[in-house]
């Protein structure tokens, strides 16, 4: 049955608060989830009034401030620092999106709350465990799958061929639309979840690609594909503006297609 | 969910778990050829039911005897059932885990709304025969 309540150990608590340094003259208050899954305690709510005129304009900028001046236990992802990485996913004021692109003038509220990814282990504070969530990437073989013996170049494909791969090669794998997906809130074990079936969308409509039919027999299931209900949450958060939603009808309607 | 300490499966193995069961094209073509197929019988039976109210029973009774009428008060109700019992497969599938207690539910959706296409057709079917004869 659906779990409606979450269980004892995952409530979270109130934690410590700290108070902006004297005479900062503008403070903003994050609110950030922090868990530590090896020690005994129940996650909590710790309340950060930061002085951002000391802060660059993103959202990661405030995280590596307070991680740097004021609590160095605080932990997150991050590496590119320019949306290109995909590491520094969170949830940010109740939506999924990338802290390095997030700016914190543009949240809305006085106090701005910043959690991991939804529906995920949390490895520490802001860093959610996402092994399942690669694994089922992998499992779609993104990578080109031929039969034909390899040409002495390249493997050619028409201009018209590759622009059916925008839209698609962009995603970053920041797992905001999955962790974004109702679907696969409720069944993430068996449903693939936006962002691997906008991968395997792409990996459909490569000219070059030979199995196409072994793809679309991989993914022809009640969980892995059709737990999609087009709810589109992952469309509205995707930070890089794609659209797993419509990846996923285009691959309903090859299925359809394939019978039709 | 599936610990990470104590489990000692690979994640490629929990991705793939008992791999596609090669069918679900087929739901989604009947949900959507069975939801078409709704609107106009809706449509019809929205603008037939007011008008029935009206009269009495005997007169609604030589209405459904009317083979038009009566043929398409059947569709709706072998069409209706059809489509609510793949929409109810859905929910369940959606939020019930335990394979018990999924099996289960999916059996008594589908007995449930076979039995009420049955008994419905059944009673147009009779009305619809009998004031016939009358
Ligand atoms: S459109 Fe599909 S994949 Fe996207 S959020 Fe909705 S159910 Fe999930
Ligand atoms: S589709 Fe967008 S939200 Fe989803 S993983 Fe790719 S970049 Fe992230
Ligand atoms: S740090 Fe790379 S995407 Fe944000």
């Amino acid at each position: 049955m659906v779990q409606l309540a979450l269980p004892k150990n995952s409530r979270v608590g109130k934690g410590r608060h700290y108070a902006a340094p004297v005479g900062a003259k503008r403070v903003k208050t994050f609110k950030i989830y922090r868990y530590d899954p090896e020690g005994t305690e129940n996650p909590r709510w710790d309340t950060y009034d930061v002085d951002v005129d000391a802060c660059g304009p993103m959202l990661l900028d405030v995280l590596i401030h307070i991680k740097n001046h004021v609590d160095p236990t605080l932990t997150f992802r991050r590496s590119c620092r320019e949306g290109v990485c995909g590491s520094c996913a969170m949830n940010i004021g109740g939506r999924n999106t990338l802290a390095c692109t997030q700016g914190w003038e543009d949240v809305v509220g006085k106090e701005i709350q910043i959690a991991p990814l939804p529906s995920q282990p949390v490895v520490k504070d802001l860093v959610p465990d996402l092994t399942l969530f690669y694994a089922q990437y992998a499992s779609i073989e993104p990578w080109l799958h031929t039969e034909t013996p390899e040409p002495q170049t390249e493997w050619k494909q028409s201009e018209t061929d590759r622009a059916k791969l925008d839209g698609l090669y962009e995603c970053i794998l920041c797992a905001c639309c999955s962790t974004s997906c109702p679907s696969y809130w409720w069944n993430g074990e068996k449903y693939l979840g936006p962002a691997t079936l906008l991968h395997a969308y792409r990996w459909l409509i490569d000219s070059r690609d030979e199995s196409t039919g072994d793809r679309l027999d991989a993914l022809e299931d009640p969980f892995k594909l059709y737990r999609c209900h087009t709810i589109m949450n992952c469309a509205q958060v995707c930070p890089k503006g794609l659209n797993p939603a419509k990846a996923i009808a285009e691959i309903k309607k090859m299925m359809v297609e394939r019978v039709a | 969910m599936a610990g990470t300490s104590t489990n000692f499966r690979t994640p490629l193995s929990r991705a793939r778990g008992l791999g596609a069961a090669k069918h679900g094209a087929g739901h989604f073509i009947a949900e959507r050829v069975s939801g078409i197929a709704l609107i106009p019988l809706v449509l019809w039976a929205a603008f037939s039911g007011p008008l029935l109210a009206k009269g009495d029973f005997a007169s609604a009774s030589i209405w459904l005897a009317q083979p038009l009428n009566a043929v398409l008060a059947g569709l709706l109700v072998v069409v209706g059932f059809f489509h609510l019992r793949l929409q109810i497969q859905v929910v369940v599938e959606d939020y019930i885990y335990g394979f018990v207690a999924k099996t289960g539910l999916l059996l008594l959706n589908l007995f449930v709304c076979v039995l009420g296409a049955a008994l419905g057709l059944f009673a147009i079917l009779k009305v619809a025969l009998l004031s016939g004869a009358l």
